[in-house]
């Protein structure tokens, strides 16, 4: 069966309560999943209180500023602190999200931060994403062409370019195929939200001209239709793309080349 | 998802065993049983409001009507088709275990088989006993 519980090993257990930053006039209360490979302990909620005077107004700044000045240790992943890189996605307030672009008075206090939901963790806030490239891999996603290629470079329209739009500006950050329960139960086989939003990027490219090898590969109960139309996805991202009608669309393709 | 130690490499493991190319006969299936169940529900609440205060042998007498007929063997052979692989959408997502993930897809099979099979007896008894008669 599906696990729906989380394994005893990875009961979250009450972590520790670090001091309160002294003299600051404004403290925000965080508290953060940590877990550590190297000890075997279970995982535990450690409570921090970020010191608001001295810090930037996201929550990435208040990570930042814990590491910095209370717990070195803390671990995650983060770099463009501006949305684009997807690397410091994490499960913020109970939604997948970006650290750095999502403001800690957006959210309720005190701020609970867990690492994406149901993927192996790293540690603390850095989750296992192989299985997530490797399935970005598998959709191929580069320009595949069978005719000879133009001296200069290959010509779209405006048009054509323009229906891309909403489907290229993905970073890959997982916050999508991570939200997703059908991704949750069957992670392996099922390509996910993140994945199958890419493969329509190229299936709608039209430069592109595998579009029905593209098809071909995807057509499977899982790898495609394991998506239900559950909607986490579009609700989820923190680019505002919506995943959910990029696989409807893969699914109307699926049909249109039968009937 | 847990993943297991493996030496397979990460793309190996997510193209498994390739792809089924099936899962769209499935999925228009669905779409159109779903309007069929619409369809025939409309003409089952109907049937139901006819037979309100109806005694027993008024009421076979309509049902065994060949239209009334008609359309209930409809309803019950697009809810059991549409019941029958909305479960086994429900088994692969949550039975992993082959075995047991087997024979539930078994036993959905026959279940669905057997609703069909006893109502559309159930239904062409009384239509074809009015025929004869």
């Amino acid at each position: 069966m599906a696990q729906f519980s989380l394994p005893k090993n990875s009961k979250i257990t009450a972590g520790k309560t670090w001091p309160r930053p002294q003299g600051a006039q404004s403290v925000t209360e965080f508290r953060i999943y940590r877990y550590d490979p190297d000890t075997g302990a279970n995982p535990r909620l450690d409570t921090y209180f970020v010191d608001r005077g001295d810090c930037g107004p996201m929550i990435l700044d208040g990570l930042i500023w814990i590491k910095s000045h209370i717990d070195p240790t803390l671990t995650f992943r983060r770099s463009c602190r501006e949305g684009i890189c997807g690397s410091c996605a994490m499960n913020i307030d109970g939604g997948n999200t970006l650290a750095c672009t999502r403001g800690m008075d957006e959210v309720k206090h005190p701020i609970t931060i867990y690492p994406l939901p149901h993927m192996a963790v790293v540690k603390d806030l850095v989750p296992d994403l192989t299985t997530f490239y490797a399935q970005h891999a598998l959709i191929e996603p580069w320009l595949q062409t069978q005719t000879r290629a133009p001296e200069k470079e290959w010509r779209q329209s405006e048009t054509d370019r323009a229906k891309l739009d909403g489907f290229y500006e993905c970073i890959l950050c997982a916050c999508c195929s991570t939200s997703c329960p059908s991704y949750w139960w069957n992670g392996e086989r099922y390509l996910g939200p993140a994945a199958l939003l890419q493969a329509y990027r190229w299936l709608i490219d039209s430069r592109d001209e595998a579009t029905g090898e593209r098809l071909d590969y995807l057509e499977d109960p899982f790898r495609l239709y394991r998506c239900h139309t559950i909607m986490n996805c579009a609700q989820t991202c923190p680019k505002g793309l919506n995943p959910a009608k990029a696989i409807a669309e893969i699914k109307k393709m699926m049909v249109e080349r039968r009937v | 998802m847990t993943t297991a130690p493996s030496m397979r490499t990460p793309l190996a493991r997510v193209r498994g065993l390739g792809t089924a190319r099936s899962g769209t006969g499935h999925f228009w299936l669905q779409r159109l049983t779903g309007i069929g169940n619409i369809v025939t529900a409309i003409g089952l609440i109907v049937i139901v409001l006819a037979l309100i205060g109806k005694p027993y042998a008024e009421a076979i007498t309509f049902l065994s009507h060949s239209l009334v007929s008609l359309v209930l063997l409809a309803g019950i052979t697009s809810a059991a088709v549409h019941m029958r692989i909305g479960m086994q959408v429900i088994i692969e997502d949550y039975v992993h275990s082959d075995g047991l993930k087997f024979l539930a897809l078994i036993a959905n099979t026959f279940f669905a088989f057997a609703i069909v099979l006893s109502a559309a007896f159930a239904i062409l008894k009384f239509g074809i006993a009015r025929l004869l008669t």
